[in-house]
């Protein structure tokens, strides 16, 4: 069961109508190393975690990215919601709105659409854990480079937040991994 | 910032202090400091969300929360429709 809260996780600002950076930023929505696909990856490999624990964090850390979910969605949401044609021509999101308008989509960067093999659920908790924290480094690492191409201070502070969450979840998941192993190791028999 | 941002702001702020807490509890529960911070934050949050409730309707849907007279869950704004520009 999943409880709705009418707020967002993080206060976002944005400063001006930029559907470049829109179009840049929604890839952490629907691309290889976005929110959705940490999400579904963390929900689905639950199910086989071997330990209480494990399975509370992949519980928690899979129902923060729904939140992360929808605070990137609201910051492509409101970067676009005031463009012109010509102004979404201009920033090249003309293809996206072809397909979209300014709808919110599953899409990379460069316009891909989400897969699932962006994910992998393995059954086996060590690996499905190095699978978890790889892709905390891999969302952290876009975030970077969004921040980099990023031409809005507001809409940096959010990138930010969103780029520290990753940091704070790779600690999670290695602490959870030292707990699977230590796990593993008490159910040896010598 | 008008009243009702600076209210979900203090949310937010309780909130997110509950998730650290939270994920850290997750991987650390035998840490009785974390705990009392927890409990402490968790009762903060609630309180601060009653009133919050009481004035622009229900903040959680499914029986979370009530709503007085009339159904105001469907109001808007949504969390999307509120930024916190300066
Ligand atoms: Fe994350």
């Amino acid at each position: 069961m999943w409880i709705y809260e009418k707020k967002l996780e993080y206060p976002i600002r944005v400063s001006y109508t930029n559907p470049r950076l829109a179009k840049e930023i929604i890839t952490q929505y629907g691309g290889p190393d976005g929110e959705l696909a940490a999400s579904l990856r963390y929900l689905t490999q639950r199910y086989t975690m071997p330990t209480p624990q494990a399975k509370a964090v992949l519980t928690d850390i899979g129902t923060e990215e729904l939140a992360h979910m929808e605070i990137v969605a609201a910051l492509v949401y409101n970067l676009i919601k005031n463009a012109t044609v010509e102004e979404i021509k201009a920033a090249g999101l003309d293809d996206y709105y072809a397909d979209h308008d300014k709808a919110l989509y599953f899409v990379n960067a460069a316009g891909a659409p989400w897969v699932a093999s962006y994910i992998q659920s393995k059954g086996d908790p060590v690996t499905d854990l190095h699978e978890d924290m790889a892709a905390e480094q891999k969302a952290r690492s876009t975030y970077e480079y969004l921040i980099r191409l990023s031409d809005d201070p507001d809409v940096t502070d959010a990138l930010r937040f969103l780029r520290e969450r990753e940091i704070v979840h790779f600690q999670r998941f290695g602490e959870t991994l030292n707990l699977v192993h230590e796990w593993m190791d008490s159910k040896k028999v010598f | 910032m008008d009243q009702r941002r600076r209210e979900l702001l203090r949310i937010m702020e309780l909130e997110f202090a509950a998730i650290e807490l939270n994920l850290f509890l997750d991987t650390h529960p035998d840490e009785p400091r974390a705990l009392a911070d927890y409990n402490a934050v968790a009762q903060e949050l609630m309180r601060a969300k009653t009133a919050y409730e009481s004035r622009y309707g229900p903040i959680l849907n499914y029986g979370q929360s009530m709503s007085q007279e009339t159904w105001r869950w469907v109001e808007d704004p949504w969390p999307w429709e509120i930024t916190f520009n300066r």
